[in-house]
């Protein structure tokens, strides 16, 4: 570098920020990030991975196993087992797509090349929902057709994705982790920091819910279906009894509680300093 | 070009920054000055709108900032706080700028050697050191050919090379017309960049001036004088509207033209040794101004 006077270029076209160049921007920093490859790498891995590990204790103690213990297995529970320890993994991404840029700063710089802010907000989600999903659908088809041939030897254990309600439970659990993700991320917007959004989204969704054990069986069995954890998870459910809500019922409950927590954060996004 | 008006923000019931009215005209290097924490950096987030003020107005070439269809276009800044997630390489973090406003990946890369961060491009800027940092911060001001530039203290960290990199570029950045805001808390650093001066303390405009004449009015034109027969001089002199100081065996006369105190001696026959105007520097007449202004002052020796 010279110290002298530098020339500096011209830039010979100008463009206006349009939502889909916020969305390029977003996908690059979503990329560039290291935190964000080992997050969905580690999601991807548990997805196909514990399926598979749960299918062959299944399968070699299968023999062992009293008749009581053989019913309680379903093979969608063991196909979709991983889409529990995943969801940790994207929602801790989910958080940290908006609250990496608050820790470090460079929320500034994305104000500033997009001031009027919602885009970026739009942009982070479409991408992250769109990159989440295109991970997680394979992911659990993968994990099914693994699990699937783990237990061949297993005929009541034995499904297809034409069977009633299978590939709708497969696709749910991609589906569920794509809203769950999203919900994280609102949360995360709305929190502002990386410890704060976490806690919030494991406080709401895994320690609230045992906690509601304090109140009468007919109160649990009103509120329970509501929250949004078995909203969430009605999504990729077979079965649904009495006191949890339809496939459909738990994706339109669980898409209101998405929808208000963007919501949320999108008020607070345009309205707060940055 | 840069319009406030009446701009106020408080945080809380703390009041940052106090009515301020100034306009940073194209073309020029404006110096923005004020002690640490006198609210310049408030300022500066007010102008992009990453704060909502709470009373007044500002606006950038015409119009709110957020308002602008190109806004880096209008507007490059370097901001004093770190903006820059630290895990992303540079040269990712200029894409993702650029990429909001279809800029491309050749502009990146000119920017990039322009700085002199080639060789460290692809590495995480968590890594960078302080001066690094000001450079991409620069890069990314410089990102959309801005038609203002906005800097909260850019020598910050900078070795003396990069100093005087930045103090040209600035001026060139004003010769080519644009309205180039500098921020800084170090006088000697606007003496040799700025052409004029918005100075404020405690949030409030205490100048608005070419730096010349900043300068000339804060120093309160002193004369020194040097006379053998000193004490008839100062009973001469001294009056409600002029004040005289012993220094060194000289008297420092203010409230008195060096034209008065000569014509004054001459008509009672005293004998001058010397007769000075004394203009204070720059650091001195920013010290004087600034004064009671300072925030956090150390407690008198």
């Amino acid at each position: 570098m010279s110290a002298a006077a530098p020339a500096i270029p011209r830039l010979e076209k100008v463009g206006r920020v349009t939502q889909a160049r916020v969305i390029l921007s977003e996908w690059t920093k979503l990329y560039s990030l290291r935190s964000t490859r080992w997050s969905l790498f580690a999601a991807v891995l548990l997805t196909i991975g514990l399926p598979a590990i749960f299918a062959a204790v299944t399968n070699s103690h299968w023999a062992h196993m009293s008749p009581h213990d053989r019913a309680d297995r379903h093979p969608l529970d063991i196909a979709l087992a991983g889409v529990n320890l995943s969801q940790l993994a994207i929602g801790v991404l989910g958080v940290l797509v908006i609250t990496g840029e608050y820790a470090t700063g460079m929320i500034r710089s994305s104000f500033i090349a997009v001031p009027k802010r919602l885009p970026v907000l739009w942009a982070k989600i479409v991408v992250f929902a769109s990159v989440v999903f295109a991970l997680m659908l394979p992911s659990v088809l993968i994990a099914f057709w693994v699990s699937q041939s783990i237990l061949h030897k297993i005929p009541q254990l034995q499904t297809s994705l034409s069977a009633h309600g299978v590939l709708r439970s497969v696709a749910g659990g991609a589906l569920y982790l794509v809203l769950f993700g999203i919900f994280c991320l609102a949360f995360g917007a709305i929190v502002r920091n990386t410890a704060g959004g976490i806690a919030s989204f494991v406080a709401l969704f895994f320690v609230i819910p045992p906690l509601l054990n304090v109140f009468p069986t007919s109160w649990q069995n009103a509120i329970n279906p509501w929250i949004p954890n078995s909203a969430f998870r009605s999504i990729f459910q077979l079965t649904h009894g009495s006191h949890s809500l339809s496939p459909w019922g738990g994706l339109a409950v669980s898409l209101g509680y998405t929808a208000f927590a963007v919501g949320v954060a999108a008020v607070l996004l345009v309205r707060r300093d940055a | 070009m840069i319009e406030a008006l009446a701009l106020t923000k408080d945080y809380g019931d703390k009041r940052a920054v106090d009515g301020l009215t100034f306009t940073v005209k194209p073309g020029h290097v404006t110096g923005f000055l004020g002690p640490n924490g006198s609210g310049k950096s408030t300022t500066m987030r007010l102008i992009l709108g990453l704060d909502a003020a709470t009373s007044g107005d500002v606006t950038v070439n015409g119009k709110h900032f957020r308002d602008h269809k190109a806004p880096l276009h209008e507007v490059g800044a370097l901001l004093e706080a770190r903006s820059v997630h630290t895990g992303r390489s540079a040269y990712n973090h200029l894409l993702a700028l650029a990429q909001t406003h279809g800029i491309g990946k050749t502009r990146v890369q000119e920017l990039i050697d322009l700085v002199g961060l080639h060789d460290v491009a692809r590495k995480r800027v968590g890594s960078f050191s302080l001066g690094m940092g000001q450079r991409l911060g620069i890069a990314a001001a410089l990102l959309g050919d801005p038609h203002t530039l906005l800097l909260d203290e850019p020598v910050n960290g900078l070795d003396p090379e990069g100093i005087h990199w930045i103090r040209t570029l600035l001026k060139q950045l004003a010769a080519e017309g644009r309205a180039v805001f500098v921020s800084s808390h170090l006088m000697s650093e606007m003496a040799v960049t700025a052409d004029h001066l918005i100075v404020i303390g405690r949030g409030k405009l205490i100048a608005d001036t070419s730096v010349d004449e900043f300068v000339r009015r804060a120093s309160g034109a002193i004369v020194r004088v040097r006379s053998p027969q000193a004490t008839a001089l100062r009973d001469l002199v001294v009056g409600p509207d002029v004040k005289v100081e012993s220094e060194d065996g000289a008297l420092e006369i203010s409230g008195m033209s060096p034209e008065q105190v000569g014509d004054l001696a001459a008509a009672n026959g005293i004998t001058l040794h010397e007769l000075t105007l004394v203009q204070a520097s720059l650091e001195e007449a920013f010290m004087e101004l600034t004064r009671d202004d300072v925030e956090f002052k150390a407690a008198a020796a």
